[in-house]
């Protein structure tokens, strides 16, 4: 088996009383989405904070491609090929769309060099970044202000930006969060064939979608994976029935 | 040309008309009002880089317009008496000569913008105002304490400084100086909002974490944009010290920093000619206001609420409605 791209180990966060992430193990192998379901305030986010940088752990490591980032920060994360897409919406509302979509190509190419020359008249910038909205669906919405996208549309832009990056996985905070059927439809095919450019370690709610697309899911709670595996081998297990899935199966 | 775009227009138009005008009719004094103007634009221009673009309340930008000041004061001065500033190691001389003071105003500007950028950055909000505000004070308090270039009562200079080919002293001339400078910074203001690097800075003011996660740093970019915007501040210091002829602590004051701040306000924030709105109102009102009462502070306090709570976009935003997003 090939080393996984993206692995925690023992990964384990506090908030005083509280243990959000309680030694997690997790790994990430190319091709796949692995997905991490777990009822609110599992401690999906502060897992997916860790380990994109912005929230360090009191124990534990993590390695991306092969390296101990746990001590790296967020940007040089990011700029080693991880992308995020953020459970809440964090995007430049005041710029267009297609603004939005070149800060990810401007990531791609490692710094927002240049002062005089227009960003958007930057054929190899606008290309990648046009290329990023044409496939989420956004290419004629490009020149909208972004505070005027629908909630939907907004959660297409974060995974627009994260396109642009080029990255090596892709680490998304329920990105069908509010999007209602049709958008969670067309998200999940898109997902789908999203795994064969970039791993995709995919925290969701949406059930359907995560059944539809997780190679393997984990199942956090209280901060604790409590199973990992196959999506029939979750559906089987007692201990995840009863702690989690009880309620929806 | 979008409507914001014709408003820039005639308002710059405007204020190289006034002048020209008051030039015809044989009223210096005009002119001088108009050269102000001109000034206070230019400092509002490098505020409203950090303050517009990157979302940085300085409330310190007194430093660098008084660095400015005191640059062209000290370079200057020597000149005059013909006393170098500095004998060994190596000799550094004054200087009369406006764009050598300008470089050197805009360096040394630069130079404090890093430092008081690096270690103000580091906080945000209300603790950001405060440091920035600390080091404004902190010039204050030296500038006054420093007798070798005049302490309290500041430093004069006899003659405008000189541009070759011109005669500074005519004061549609300097005017012009300073008209063509401001139109410079505006320029470079405009590329800059739209340019890679204020794409990204804009951005590190709306969702600082996207730009964290994309690979960017949001404090460089912060920090780069505090320097240009010091360093254009400090220019206008400068010219400011030129016009007057004169450079005294109060170019250092916390009030300097909030003018300049109060004409963003007040001409649109973030918007490329609000300090040129800003800073042509400022002056119209201190000039009539100030003639009427000594307490016209008074009055542009109130305009100042009436805006900050009526017209967010101030005097361009109510004009041209909400800023344009670029295609
Ligand atoms: N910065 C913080 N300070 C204190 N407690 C925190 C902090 N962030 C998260 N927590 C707590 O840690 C636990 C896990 O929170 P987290 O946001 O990671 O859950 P989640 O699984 O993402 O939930 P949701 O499904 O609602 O998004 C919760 O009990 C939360 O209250
Ligand atoms: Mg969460």
């Amino acid at each position: 088996m090939t080393d996984p791209v993206l692995a925690t180990y023992g990964l384990t966060k506090r908030f005083g009383a509280v243990t959000a992430c309680d030694g997690v193990n997790l790994d990430l192998r190319a091709g796949e989405i692995h997905a991490v379901i777990g009822p609110n305030g599992a401690g999906k986010t502060t897992l997916i904070q860790q380990i994109c940088g912005t929230l360090s752990p009191d124990a534990g490591r993590i390695e991306f491609l092969g390296h101990d980032v746990t001590a790296t920060g967020a940007q040089a994360r990011a700029r080693a090929g991880l992308a995020r897409t953020f459970q809440i919406s964090a995007l430049a509302m005041d710029d267009t769309v297609l603004q939005n979509a070149t800060l990810g190509a401007l990531g791609a190419r490692g710094g927002a060099f240049g002062m005089l020359r227009k960003a958007l008249d930057d054929n190899n910038l606008r290309s990648v970044a046009m290329a990023a909205l044409d496939r989420v669906g956004l290419a004629d919405l490009a020149t909208m202000r972004t505070a005027e996208l629908s909630h939907g549309q907004r959660r297409q832009l974060e995974v627009a930006v994260a396109l642009a990056l080029a990255p090596r996985a892709f680490v998304m905070d329920e990105p069908m969060a509010g999007m209602g059927a049709e958008g969670s439809h067309r998200m999940t095919a898109f997902l789908d064939g999203l795994r064969a450019e970039a791993p995709i370690l995919l925290v969701e709610h949406d059930m359907d979608a995560v059944f539809a697309l997780a190679d393997r899911l984990s199942v956090l709670v209280y901060g604790k994976i409590i199973a990992t595996g196959t999506r029939d081998e979750i559906r089987a297990d007692r201990a995840v029935r009863k702690a989690y899935l009880g309620e929806d199966a | 040309m979008s409507r914001e775009g014709l408003i820039n227009a005639a308002l710059l138009a405007g204020l190289v008309a006034i002048p020209l005008w008051a030039w015809a009719g044989d009223e210096p004094f005009t002119i001088t009002l108009a050269t102000r103007v001109a000034i206070l634009a230019l400092a509002g221009v490098g505020l409203n880089i950090a303050l517009g673009l990157g979302g940085l309340v300085s409330l310190g930008h007194a430093a660098f317009f008084g660095i400015g000041g005191y640059a062209m004061g000290i370079l200057a001065s020597h000149a005059q008496a013909y006393d170098p500033i500095m004998e060994s190691p190596i000799l550094i001389e004054g200087t009369k000569l406006m764009p050598v003071i300008w470089i050197i105003a805009i360096v040394a500007a630069a130079l404090a913008a890093v430092v008081i950028g690096a270690l103000s950055l580091r906080t945000s909000g209300v603790y950001f105002i405060m440091i920035t505000l600390a080091f404004g004070q902190m010039f204050y308090f030296f500038s006054i304490s420093w007798p070798a270039y005049g302490g309290e009562d500041g430093l004069s200079i006899y003659l405008r400084n000189d541009f070759p080919g011109l005669n500074t002293l005519d004061p549609i001339q300097f005017f012009a100086i300073c008209m063509v400078l401001l139109l410079l910074a505006l320029w470079f203001n405009a590329r800059l909002a739209q340019s890679p690097f204020g794409l990204a800075l804009g951005a590190a003011r709306q969702a600082p974490r996207r730009v964290e996660t994309v690979g960017l740093s949001p404090f460089r970019l912060r920090l780069v944009a505090f320097v240009i915007s010091g360093a254009i501040t400090g220019l206008a210091g400068a010219l400011f010290a030129d016009l007057n002829r004169f450079v005294s602590p109060a170019m250092f004051s916390w009030q300097t920093s909030g003018e300049i701040i109060v004409l963003i306000i007040l001409g649109g924030v973030g918007r490329l000619c609000g300090p040129v709105a800003g800073a042509a109102l400022f002056i119209t009102l201190e000039h009539f206001l100030g003639e009427l009462s000594e307490f016209w502070h008074i009055y542009l306090g109130l305009l100042l609420l009436a805006v900050v709570l009526f017209a967010r976009g101030g005097i361009i935003g109510l004009l041209a409605g909400r800023a344009a997003t670029h295609d």
